[in-house]
């Protein structure tokens, strides 16, 4: 092989690449590496959840029934659309349809911010209900959708809102960084700096957006779902 | 295969070849490099720093401990003295020392690669550690932390009024410095490879570097988040940890351990991957059992994960769980005597020279051995209860984190400097100086083994007068382990001036690495190499080339 500064035709080569193959599968087996330590950086929360789950289930059952399961609902599906068209839009970047291409990404951020909002209006409803750890926070509802008691210390399910919000709130963090992620792509791609031979970045981020979709679909049935009728 | 080396020159050239130093003078030129030669001298200036600055914490230790008494300042200050100490050689110098400046410089050049996979998010690494290090600098001035490197709970989240929050901060920020290499450098090894170099010819320098960075993806997250919680605790009252509303301190405990304690083996490895280089060039053999070694890198990347709880006997675990890891800890003594006996495999019947790098990586094997084998003291359960908390840990993992790492860094740092740099280094005084850090080490941590064997417990100001004989010794070592590592300092920076001029292989090495210019130009060779030897040929070795290999 030789010196390849001369042969580069693509202007997406970067110098330090033999050839654009070689870059893609970098770029690619990078952004993977990196979805490895977000799984290990989450990983941390989860092994916490599991754990004080055990150890405090009734306070943890308690603490979940308290979530809006419709509000979670309504957000798992948006964020299952929203992998949806980010699947579409790398599919039109593939295509080369530039417009469909951004059409898709604008959606994506859309239904991200959709995802955002609702969230923000759960949010708020724990403020109101004195969900919130800390010091104002009281839980006095220790009844099921039955009407059965459930002998609870408020203090454990202090816990489980204290896991809630720094679940869905790291979660949410993602979220936001993948929204700005897209809409700086949709700039980019309506500039036309993506072509059927060069989208690898419009790939990885969808990678990265799927795995925030991913996390939230572990996130729903673990929090809102899983102890609602035990 | 054709070397592309040419005969050593005394003379400096007229005119220098455009090399990666001078390609460009501005400080911009070095600031917004993506060049990894240059992101490894900006890391390797930012590094030193840091190691002076820990180890001016760590003369403050020993000063303190020179007499019994409380003198030199208050158990207050005292605490905070060692968390400094640590917190700034743990997470700003030994981790990122040798993947970061060795790693970066030579991990493109000994795969025959241009540059890493993602120089700028490499540039990026280098940012994130200066930022770190400026916020943990920022913590030391406006007040320091007590918590000791560890953070734990409820300790931090709950009582102590210092600056864990900021501390914390530093500390994500340079752990995903960490992760950024990790990454770069797993992706660099999988697609970067020059044509022919498969993975069993790779060198073990590289081996290592894979292990440890698959360790730093893996185990950085892990503490990243264990810090967020502990910060969103002290910021937002959620109770994570928080014993009063049921949380469990030992989660903590449990979960820093499975980042912090294959940690040190983010440490070791790079260094280990050192010696093999080392071990080789100045035996002028190849290395013993190859296979055996890479897979071990690998075998101690994976077995590190799995015993991290050794550190948590006393604290309150299952003894079930407690026999368990301690089992599993004795097991990763396997891959580690795997190296070290090979090492010496390696050693039978070779050409042996004794240059620096070669006293160095003779040192590495001398304290990793007595780090190790007393590690497994330690991973015995009985005696673990005997010596936790007291100076026998303490000697124990400086065994292997100063005696290991810093001795392969240091080995390391002899053996690549002409090629850093282009100058070889006055190897009287590299000598004596190699001296003086192996008797200043020993001096200064044999004795905490019987300090702690007897008795004394770490981490405080004050002891019993019948301690203060070894605490003298210990504290002289220092003085003398100080002196070891100024005199460095002195001659390598003197011999960027008045150093005689490196030809491109001083040492007769095998490698990609000496294969071009010293230094480097700045997309290291001119032509890609194509690689079709095994590594440490040193039998294949031309025989013009087959010299001592001595720095002339």
């Amino acid at each position: 092989m030789t010196a390849t500064e001369h042969q580069a035709h693509n202007p997406a080569l970067l110098h330090h690449f033999a050839d654009a193959e070689q870059q893609k599968n970098a770029a690619s087996l990078g952004m993977w590496l990196f979805l490895v330590t977000e799984i290990m950086f989450f990983g941390g929360m989860f092994c916490a959840y599991l754990v004080y789950r055990l150890a405090h289930f009734n306070a943890f059952a308690a603490g979940s029934q308290q979530l809006n399961i419709w509000m979670g609902a309504i957000n798992t599906a948006v964020l299952i659309v929203s992998s949806v068209t980010v699947v579409l839009a790398v599919k039109a970047a593939g295509a080369g349809k530039r417009k469909v291409l951004v059409g898709y990404l604008v959606v994506t951020v859309l239904l991200g911010l959709t995802f955002l909002v609702i969230k923000g209006f759960e949010y708020r409803e724990k403020f109101e209900k004195h969900h919130v750890p800390g010091p104002t926070f009281s839980f006095t509802d220790k009844f099921d959708d039955n009407g059965k008691q459930i002998p609870v210390n408020p203090k454990e399910t202090e816990l489980f809102f204290s896991l809630y919000f720094a679940m869905t709130g790291m979660h949410a963090l993602h979220m936001i960084i993948g929204c700005g992620l897209f809409s700086g792509l949709a700039i980019l791609a309506w500039k036309g700096h993506y072509t059927p031979g060069y989208f690898t970045p419009i790939e990885n981020a969808g990678l990265y957006w799927h795995l925030v979709d991913i996390i939230w679909i572990y996130l729903f049935p673990l929090l809102y779902l899983i102890s609602r009728h035990s | 295969m054709a070397s592309t080396v040419t005969p050593s020159k005394r003379a400096p050239a007229p005119t220098p070849k455009l090399n990666y130093l001078n390609n460009g003078h501005t400080l911009k030129s070095w600031l917004l490099t993506t060049d990894h030669k240059r992101i490894a001298i900006l890391y390797l200036i930012s590094v030193t720093v840091f190691f002076f600055l820990g180890g001016f914490f760590a003369m403050l230790i020993r000063l303190e401990l020179l007499t019994p008494q409380g003198d030199l300042m208050q158990a207050d200050t005292y605490n905070k003295v060692f968390t400094m100490h640590g917190m700034i050689m743990v997470f700003f110098f030994l981790i990122p020392v040798v993947p970061a400046v060795l790693g970066n410089f030579l991990v493109p050049l000994m795969i025959g690669a241009k540059d890493l996979a993602f120089p700028r998010i490499n540039l990026l690494s280098w940012y994130l550690y200066v930022v770190g290090g400026i916020l943990i600098s920022h913590v030391m001035l406006t007040g320091g932390v007590d918590t000791g490197w560890t953070f734990y709970s409820p300790f931090s989240t709950e009582y102590t009024n210092t600056k864990i929050v900021e501390a914390g901060l530093a500390v994500f920020i340079a752990g995903f410095s960490s992760i950024f290499t990790g990454l770069n450098f797993i992706v660099t090894i999988h697609r970067m490879r020059a044509p022919g170099l498969t993975w069993s010819r790779l060198p073990l320098f590289i081996w290592a570097n894979y292990a440890t960075s698959l360790i730093m993806i893996l185990g950085t997250p892990v503490v990243a988040i264990t810090i967020v919680l502990v910060a969103v605790e002290r910021l937002f009252h959620l109770g994570i940890f928080d014993p009063r509303l049921g949380g469990d301190p030992l989660l903590f405990q449990h979960l820093f351990w499975f980042y912090s304690h294959p940690a040190v083996y983010i440490m070791i490895l790079p260094s280990m991957g050192v010696v093999n280089e080392l071990i080789t060039c100045f035996s002028r053999k190849r290395i013993f059992g190859y296979k055996f070694i890479a897979l071990s890198s690998i075998a101690i990347a994976v077995l590190g994960f799995l015993v991290w709880a050794h550190h948590m006997f006393v604290a309150g675990i299952s003894l079930y769980a407690a026999l368990i890891f301690s089992f599993l800890t004795f097991f990763i003594g396997v891959p580690s005597a795997v190296k070290v006996f090979n090492w010496t495999a390696t050693l039978y019947k070779g050409s042996i020279s004794y240059a620096t790098p070669m006293l160095y990586a003779f040192g590495f094997i001398g304290l990793f051995t007595m780090g190790g084998l007393t590690g497994l003291f330690l991973a015995t359960l009985g005696i673990d209860v005997h010596v936790t908390d007291t100076y026998f840990v303490v000697a124990h993992f400086h065994y292997v984190m100063v005696g290991g790492v810093l001795m392969g860094y240091l080995g390391g740092l002899h053996f690549w400097w002409p090629k850093m740099t282009g100058r070889l280094y006055p190897e009287a005084w590299a000598k004596l100086s190699a001296l003086l850090v192996f008797v200043g080490f020993n001096l200064t941590f044999f004795p905490q083994f019987i300090l702690g064997y007897v008795g004394m417990p770490r981490r405080y100001w004050q002891y019993p007068p019948e301690f203060q004989a070894l605490n003298v010794l210990s504290t002289a070592g220092a003085s003398i382990l100080a002196a070891g590592y100024l005199l460095p300092m002195i001659y390598f920076v003197w011999s960027l001036r008045y150093g005689k001029i490196a030809d491109p292989n001083p040492w007769a090495a095998a490698g990609l690495e000496w294969k071009t210019a010293s230094p480097p130009p700045t997309f290291n060779f001119d032509e890609t190499p194509v690689v079709t030897w095994e590594a440490y040929n040193y039998d294949e070795i031309p025989a013009w080339e087959r010299r001592t290999p001595v720095a002339r």
